[in-house]
């Protein structure tokens, strides 16, 4: 095995980029993946309530990069998959206990082991952010259809685009189809031509999800909620698979053109 | 537009972003582009006579590149030789 590692990254706080790690791991851990999820908000410690493992904690990263307890020791299995892992933050640190070859050199560690290794950046662009970038095969960014989360998403864009990372691609959170029917929320194409990078998911708002992380179980296991099903298509969509973006807007021709740009553009 | 000929408020949020974004990814002000248009529009003007007041000078952008787009008028024909 050699795993993709993969950051989710935003700019903005609060967008989403917890959920998003949380579902994404646990739909590719429900396709039989091997997944390990590291929350990079050190301080900030929130992936662990989100995927309801908060009890289980023994170790965190800052014990592994400090040589306190081993790998292995640090991964907290998942209640429901057994190959789905968390390895938290640590809550009594700050960033600066963490560097960017740390990151690498943990990652570069669980390359052989697992399938994926998920990145879960913290909001800014410092410290934190950087450390989370470092170690990335791939880069996605969450936004929300709203001024300032584009914003603070094309700043990232740029950031990664300056340090020769492959190209990010966006996931469009939060989009509310009724409100942007009435022309008062930016649509997924108002906001892929305004960043003009790869599109790789668009989630609706759901209180699904809200109630998914009062719980500890990430929408993602709910087949009936439209944020599960989304985050379900964009694991797919990171092994390859060509799965149509749903019809959240419901515009005859809209869709169709979404469906081409989502391809990247070249320029 | 809605009753009250107003835009609605994704619009606004678009055509407002087009412009923060262009200045954020140039670092390039507004008052600066002023400044850069009635430079360039003295360093044409040496060498050709041009309507100085239908200068157009924007920033276009194509996916994630950017680039400046100038639209200087020529006045008429007439040669003048520099010196
Ligand atoms: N698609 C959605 N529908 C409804 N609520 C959502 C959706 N996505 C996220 N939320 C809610 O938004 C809030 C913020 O989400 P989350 O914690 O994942 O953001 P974050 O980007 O990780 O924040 P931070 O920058 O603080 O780390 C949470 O309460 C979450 O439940
Ligand atoms: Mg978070």
């Amino acid at each position: 095995m050699t795993a993709q590692v993969i950051t989710i990254s935003s700019g903005k706080g609060g967008v989403g980029k917890t959920t998003a790690v949380a579902n994404i791991a646990v739909a590719l851990a429900m396709d039989g993946a091997k997944v390990v999820c590291i929350d990079g908000d050190i301080g900030l410690r929130n992936l662990d309530v989100v995927m309801g493992l908060e009890n289980r904690i023994v170790y965190d990263l800052v014990d592994v990069i400090e040589g306190r307890c081993k790998l292995r020791q640090a991964m907290i299995r998942d209640k429901h998959y057994n190959e789905l892992y968390l390895i938290p933050a640590a809550q009594t640190r700050d960033k600066s206990a963490v560097s960017p070859s740390d990151m690498t050199r943990l990652c570069n560690e669980l390359r052989p082991e697992v399938d994926y290794v998920f990145i879960d950046s913290p909001a800014g662009i410092e410290r934190g952010f950087r450390n989370a970038i470092a170690p990335a095969d791939r880069v996605l960014v969450v936004t929300n259809p709203e001024v300032s989360a584009v914003r603070d998403a094309d700043r990232v864009i740029g950031i990664l685009e300056a340090e020769e990372k492959r190209s990010p691609a966006l996931i469009l959170n939060r989009l509310n189809p009724a409100l942007v029917k009435q022309h008062d929320m930016l649509s997924a194409e108002d906001v892929l031509d305004l960043l003009g990078i790869q599109l790789i998911g668009i989630v609706p708002e759901d209180e699904n999800v809200i109630v998914g992380s009062n719980r500890g179980v990430p929408v993602a296991q709910d087949s009936k909620s439209r944020a599960g099903q989304a985050f379900r298509n964009i694991a797919k969509r990171l092994k390859g698979e060509e799965v149509p973006f749903i019809d959240l807007e419901k515009q005859p021709g809209l869709w169709d053109r979404i469906q081409k740009m989502a391809g990247g553009r070249k320029a | 537009m809605n009753w009250f000929g107003q835009k609605r408020s994704a619009q606004s949020a678009k055509e407002r972003l087009q412009l923060v974004l262009i200045h954020d990814r140039t670092d390039l002000t507004p008052a600066e582009l002023d400044s850069l248009k009635d430079e360039l529009i003295e360093v044409i003007s040496r060498h050709v006579d041009i309507d100085a007041s239908a200068v157009q000078i924007d920033v276009e952008h194509d996916g994630r590149s950017q680039r400046l787009i100038a639209d200087i008028p020529l006045r008429s024909v007439t040669r003048r030789r520099a010196g």
